[in-house]
């Protein structure tokens, strides 16, 4: 008889907590981001910090290495460096072609100036793969590349030569024993 | 309305009978009146009992078509009826088509019997709570047809569950009802209503502590009885597809769906007419009313009727997302092993209650009430608390 009344009891107040929780979660926000109409703030904002989503180069602090061009295993990424008796050497295109990019970001590691580099935005679907092809050097456009400050670039060659020797130890040091 | 029949009948029915002509047209329009109550009802419930079950799991529902998603049923409905009705080759074909219109009728001559307002009722009938019941149970001759007709094992065993679960829950319910038939000593809704008072002490469900009681076991057993959530087992999507629907496809598979929306009224319709004064209002809003205009206290009497059915509405759908579904052993044994007999001890508890005291009790009326409204009160503290516990804001906005 007592486990009878307790059963009732058991059920009576757990079915009331329940009510009880299922109430507090009705009256919250719901969770969901209701992703194209409506959205809390601007969607590149809602994008974790490194998220990679779309490419871009800084043509102003483009050093023109081509690191980039050649450490992209597909070829996404293609510079066309030329000479001119007037400026110099000069980049004049600097295409990436979005639509066959696999967001790999092996482009963005090797970059001395952080010139190329992720943005947190997404949404851009073209019609054509043409449409897909960023051209950060317009038509007929001519940009000189960056050349860092001859000061810093001392300081900056003495920090890499020394960091770059125990980079490479170690790793000659992982191959050799594997 | 004389002037209506007597058109009718000088212009279009002349040989007819007057008194004929008068009943057709008395018939159609409150069959017309019903019909467009319970249909967009019976729709726009569907629309809420989506969008609270999402908001309960922290999700948003349906709000795509029309303002707020409110148009979703009409796209549902539209969708249904555009689809292929698909009769199975193995089925037994009159019965399966015969099913869905049995199981919507129960629901809907439910309605002919239910006190809107102390004038808006198609039929006081002087039976009217037997009638309510039984034509309610209707359903499940509608149910166990089409587990059968529709010749597959899903909706066979459906509809088996479906039999043993309603008529046994039958029982609780009838006797849960009879303590209020006791105490007001009609089987009328209308009577049943006029014996109670606008105020909470007045009402049945306060009048003893056996009363408050048997509330629950109503409102259990007709949640059993509607095949809701937590009692679902006859539908119960994880075991058997669908259970007795699961051969049926458009407008016959939206009748079932129809019939469990419009069941879901009627219960809320039947306890607030036996346990919370139906459509009873205080005396000086309806003086207050009826000097405005003849018409307007039917008005705020269904409007009060309205607000306590959906109480019980709301409470249905959110018990549906409280608590998971029974086993079919749990739930025979929580019908035979609980409701039944304290049932029993209900009714024997308020027959004594009036022999004892035969105008009851103010004291106890006015402790009970008291008591439900402290419940009330923790209620709200413990929700307070629950959201104070997971550090999240109230945002009680609806629209999304």
């Amino acid at each position: 008889m007592s486990g009878y009344l307790q059963n009732i009891k058991e059920a009576a107040t757990s079915i009331f907590e329940g009510f009880a929780i299922t109430l507090s979660h009705m009256v919250r926000r719901p969770v969901t981001i209701q992703y194209p109409d409506k959205t809390p703030r601007p969607v590149s904002d809602l994008m974790p910090e490194r998220s990679r989503s779309w490419l871009r180069v800084e043509m102003d602090t483009c050093t023109a290495c081509l690191m980039c061009e050649t450490s992209c295993p597909i070829d996404v990424i293609k510079i066309t460096v030329a000479k001119d008796p007037d400026i110099g050497r000069h980049m004049s295109g600097f295409d990436i072609d979005m639509a066959k990019c696999m967001y790999c970001g092996l482009c963005t590691e090797p970059c001395p100036t952080g010139a190329i580099h992720f943005i947190p935005e997404f949404e851009r679907a073209a019609y054509s793969l043409e449409e897909m092809v960023e051209h950060f050097i317009p038509e007929g456009g001519k940009v000189v590349p960056f050349k860092p400050p001859k000061k810093e670039k001392a300081a900056k060659g003495g920090d890499d030569a020394s960091e770059e020797a125990p980079e490479e130890g170690p790793e000659e040091s992982t191959e050799a024993s594997a | 309305m004389e002037n209506l029949v007597t058109y009718i009948h000088d212009n279009y029915l002349y040989g007819a009978p007057v008194w004929l002509v008068g009943a057709i047209v008395q018939f159609v329009i409150a069959l017309l009146l019903l019909m467009l109550f319970v249909a967009p009802f019976a729709g726009i419930l569907s629309f809420l009992e989506r969008r609270i079950a999402a908001r309960i799991q922290d999700r948003i529902g349906p709000n795509r078509v029309g303002p707020q998603g409110l148009l979703q049923f009409l796209a549902d409905g539209i969708k249904s009826l555009l689809k292929e009705d698909l009769i199975p080759r193995d089925a037994d074909k009159p019965l399966f088509i015969l099913a869905p219109y049995l199981v919507f009728l129960g629901m809907f001559t439910t309605f002919v019997a239910l006190p809107f307002a102390s004038k808006l009722v198609v039929a006081d009938l002087n039976v009217g709570i037997l009638y309510v019941f039984a034509t309610s149970s209707l359903t499940v001759v509608g149910l166990v047809m089409a587990g059968w007709g529709s010749g597959s094992k899903w909706s066979m065993l459906g509809g088996m569950r479906s039999a043993a679960q309603v008529i046994s829950y039958e029982i609780p319910a009838g006797l849960a009802a009879l303590t209020v038939i006791l105490l007001a000593g009609s089987l009328s809704m209308q009577t049943i209503i006029a014996n109670q008072g606008a105020h909470p002490w007045q009402w049945y469900i306060f009048d003893n502590p056996f009363c408050t009681i048997s509330f629950f076991i109503l409102l259990i057993s007709l949640t059993a009885e509607g095949n809701r959530a937590p009692f679902d087992l006859p539908e119960a999507e994880s075991e058997l597809v669908s259970g007795y629907n699961t051969e049926y496809s458009g407008m016959r598979f939206v009748f079932f769906f129809f019939a469990e929306w419009a069941n879901l009224y009627v219960l809320g319709a039947i306890m607030t007419t036996l346990f919370l004064g139906g459509w009873q209002i205080p005396e000086s809003l309806y003086k207050a009313s009826a000097g405005m205009a003849s018409w307007l206290p039917q008005i705020v009497q269904l409007v009060f009727f309205q607000v306590k059915t959906m109480v019980f509405v709301f409470l249905v759908i959110q018990l549906r997302w409280t608590v998971p579904r029974v086993r079919i052993d749990q739930l025979m044994a929580l019908c035979w092993k609980y409701l039944v007999p304290i049932a029993f001890f209900c009714v024997i508890g308020t027959a004594a209650w009036m022999i004892i005291l035969p105008d009851g009790s103010e004291t106890v009326r006015y402790l009970l009430t008291a008591l439900a409204g402290l419940t009330i009160v923790y209620y709200f503290y413990r929700v307070v608390y629950q959201l104070r516990v997971t550090r999240s804001e109230l945002d009680f906005n609806p629209l999304v």
